[in-house]
């Protein structure tokens, strides 16, 4: 198998020289012909539409907030610009005004009120920003993960513009000085790309859970939404859930539970 | 011929401007670099095992187009395990797999992508091994 | 022909000059934006498009206002404007190149372009875009060229580029309606979702276009013995005062459905736009001139006595066209990042080399623009006594 891909990447590198259709063509037996040597891996969770489940009532200081965001923060290389202009972030704390705009009540409990919610991609099942991308650098994974190809991004940034979720940074100049503690297993981006949470596809692969659900205690859930018996669902059917702006038809799947403290 | 002096001079003026750089770089090519394999993870290995994920003369011409395979098979299909024509199984990762071995960047990549005035971008996302600057 | 455009005045090569010097700062200040990033810019996290893509919004009307001299032309035989109708192909020719560079000089990563070609993608907008805006410049050049070259020869165009012109006619109100469908198709953007949008864009099209033609049919009198003649730029008037009219119909139509409804989604960024939002107030001044001028331009448009008279009529013009750069080349795409997704408020302003890309974008545009009406006026002023021949 191995060597057949390998005479067609040969063949392939001559055919540059036919012309972009030529390669295009080869391209797509290369890809069918290498799958047979490629796999996902043994340790891989799996699922058919990832989803998470946040119950803010369980973070109960500020360190426990800051610990979730360092998780995420520190081993995807996300930069610390410490300007609002320029900022780069993947999960972040918003207040309940602003998490839920158009849905939050003038008079609700001041647990919640004053509670910090945490923010990130949502993981929509109809992704705007995945249908107005114009090199399918931001695509939609077979389990609902919407993923980023830094690689193909032309930084044109109609995914920010799409996204009602504000969960997209871009990259408005090189990120690399701004990070503190380099972790060495995960690249940094380069500027001129937009960026964004990836529900730690790469742990994923690896047979871990998303970084910020680690380090959260068991505040955060994550799980199969497809599967009855997985986590989220458990979690689902025994608090009453919020999700972000989901009038907006994206189907979200990051859901947060609403006074958790009392129905616990 | 009108104006046959400035056109024959011109002409002149324009050849030899125009094939200035093959005179001026004329007997001073530069011997194509070989790279180094000497890093401390190859040298540990079993001089047996000492092989990339493919043959080296393949590696040589085909590196650029694995790597490029490897970062759709990754990224854009999910998997991540490659297995070799010679059934050993890696994971596909330039930063965590390819440079674990091959630790020195600036011997081993950029001596040859300098040589050959190519410059992948790679580099600026993906994080090189800490090398001593020299 | 290009040769015509070699030989001119004084005045004419001072001109150029001028405006290759504002595309040399613009070019290093591009360089700059190159190697920095678009961190040089105004723009931030919040307001992630700024002055360029509103600056190819505002041109990609005017390219399509070119239409508004090829129906009544081809379509209606209204002789009047057959010396003019080059003039329009080649203003959209001008404006569609500044559309495709301001496109270009937004983009976080402009080595990469040719992904959108590459890795084609119909269900993206931007995809459209592009390949409305290619083609919409590739017809102009052939109908302007062949025209003008038939005209030179002092005979018909062939009838192979008719086809064409026929084409350019839907083509033009497709590079704007799809233009809109960038904005009117985002969820969660309540400002832009509206679908008066591509009809609210055709319509300022067809009032900014025109009014630079009249402006330049002027200065083309002015500077040659070529006279776009007077008939036709009051007709071009009518044009520009009906599509004004229904540019502020459609305007006013959005405050309708924004405050009578008291959404709030839908109310927030008029509201800052035209009274400020939680304290940010910045684009406020703009948006009340873009308001008056078009008041005071409408007034005196639909007064036949004024418009009659060639120096007010330009006036009114010069008004109609900061009025709607004001509404579309700053406020519109502004005003859709405002307030956020969190519904907070960041205001944005351009930066110092923000501005000069801008200019000197914009001075590539008015360079081509030069240009191609040097030819064409060399042309039309040699063909001038010649009988008519369309």
């Amino acid at each position: 198998m191995s060597i057949n891909r390998r005479n067609f990447l040969k063949f392939a590198g001559a055919s540059t020289l036919i012309g972009v259709t030529g390669t295009a063509v080869i391209e797509k037996i290369l890809l069918t012909d290498a799958e047979a040597a490629v796999s996902p891996g043994s340790e891989a969770l799996t699922a058919k539409r990832w989803a998470m489940v946040i119950d803010v009532s369980k973070i109960k200081t500020e360190d426990d907030y800051k610990k979730i965001i360092h998780a995420c923060h520190s081993i995807h290389n996300v930069p610390d610009i410490g300007n609002k202009k320029d900022e780069v972030k993947w999960i972040w704390e918003e207040d309940y005004e602003h998490s839920f705009p158009g849905v939050s009540d003038e008079f609700v409990p001041e647990s919640i009120e004053h509670k910090s919610f945490l923010l990130l991609c949502n993981h929509c099942a109809k992704p705007a920003c995945v249908r107005v991308c114009p090199t399918k650098a931001t695509f939609k994974r077979p389990d609902g993960i919407v993923a980023m190809d830094y690689h193909r991004c032309i930084g044109c940034r109609f995914c920010m513009a799409a996204c009602p979720y504000g969960a997209r940074s871009f990259n408005w100049r090189d990120p690399r000085p701004f990070i503190k503690e380099e972790t060495k297993e995960f690249p940094t981006r380069m500027k001129g790309v937009v960026e964004k949470c990836t529900f730690c596809s790469e742990r994923l692969a690896r047979g871990l859970k998303p970084a910020c659900v680690e380090a959260s205690n068991g505040a955060l859930v994550f799980g199969d939404l497809e599967d009855p018996n997985s986590e989220v669902r458990k979690a689902l059917s025994a608090h009453y859930t919020l999700r972000r702006k989901p009038e907006v038809g994206t189907a979200p799947s990051v859901y947060y539970v609403i006074g958790g403290n009392e129905h616990a | 011929m009108y104006n046959g002096g400035k056109i024959i001079a011109g002409l002149i003026i324009f050849i030899g401007l125009f094939t200035f750089p093959i005179f001026y770089n004329m007997g001073k090519a530069s011997k194509m670099p070989e790279p180094k394999l000497d890093t401390p993870a190859i040298k540990e290995l079993p001089e047996a095992e000492r092989k990339c994920v493919e043959s080296k003369e393949y590696m040589k011409a085909n590196h650029m187009q694995l790597l490029d395979e490897w970062r759709d098979l990754v990224l854009r299909d999910g998997n991540l395990v490659y297995e070799s024509t010679s059934g050993k199984k890696y994971i596909m990762s330039l930063q965590n797999t390819c440079m674990h071995c091959h630790s020195n960047k600036k011997e081993f990549c950029d001596k040859c992508h300098t040589y050959a005035n190519v410059k992948p971008y790679c580099w600026s996302c993906h994080i090189s091994p800490k090398e001593n600057e020299t | 022909m290009l040769d015509k455009a070699l030989t001119g005045s004084k005045g004419y090569w001072i001109w150029i000059f001028s405006l290759l010097a504002v595309i040399g700062v613009g070019v290093l200040s591009y360089l700059h934006q190159f190697d920095y990033g678009l961190g040089v810019t105004g723009m931030s996290r919040d307001v992630s498009w700024g002055f360029y893509i509103s600056q190819f919004t505002f041109l990609v009307g005017v390219a399509a206002s070119a239409v508004m001299l090829i129906i009544p032309y081809y379509l209606h035989d209204y002789k009047k404007f057959g010396k003019i109708v080059i003039l329009g192909e080649f203003l959209a020719i001008a404006a569609v190149t500044m559309c495709i560079l301001f496109i270009f000089v937004d983009l976080g990563q402009p080595m990469r372009v040719m992904n959108v070609i590459l890795h084609p993608t119909p269900n993206s907008i931007l995809f459209w875009d592009a390949t409305v805006l290619n083609g919409y410049l590739f017809i102009n050049l052939i109908v302007g060229w062949t025209t003008l070259t038939a005209d030179r020869k002092g005979v018909p165009p062939p009838n192979w580029v008719k086809p064409f012109i026929y084409l350019s006619i839907p083509w033009a109100v497709s590079i704007h309606t799809v233009t809109a469908f960038l904005y009117a198709g985002l969820p969660g953007r309540h400002f832009w979702l509206t679908a008066v949008m591509a009809a609210r864009f055709l319509a300022s099209a067809f009032a900014s276009g025109p009014s630079l033609l009249i402006l330049l049919c002027l200065i083309v009198r002015k500077v040659s013995k070529f006279d776009p003649g007077k008939e036709a730029i009051q007709t071009l008037g009518k044009i520009v005062t009906y599509a004004m009219f229904a540019n502020v119909f459609l305007l006013g139509l959005e405050f309708f459905t924004a405050f009578y409804s008291q959404i709030p989604g839908h109310m927030h960024s008029f509201v800052y736009l035209y009274a400020g939002l939680d304290g940010y107030s910045k684009l406020v001044p703009l948006m009340w001139i873009s308001s008056i001028l078009a008041i005071i331009s409408l007034v005196m448009l639909v007064n036949p006595n004024i418009r009659r008279k060639e120096n007010l009529l330009a006036t009114a013009c010069v008004m109609i066209f900061i009025s709607l750069w004001i509404d579309k080349g700053f406020g519109l795409v502004v005003g859709g990042f405002v307030p956020n997704m969190f519904e907070r408020v960041t205001e944005y302003w351009p930066s110092l080399p923000e501005t000069l890309i801008t200019l000197g974008v914009w001075s590539i545009g008015f360079l081509i623009l030069t240009v191609l009406y040097k030819i064409a006026i060399a042309v039309r002023e040699r063909t001038a006594s010649w009988p008519e021949l369309h």
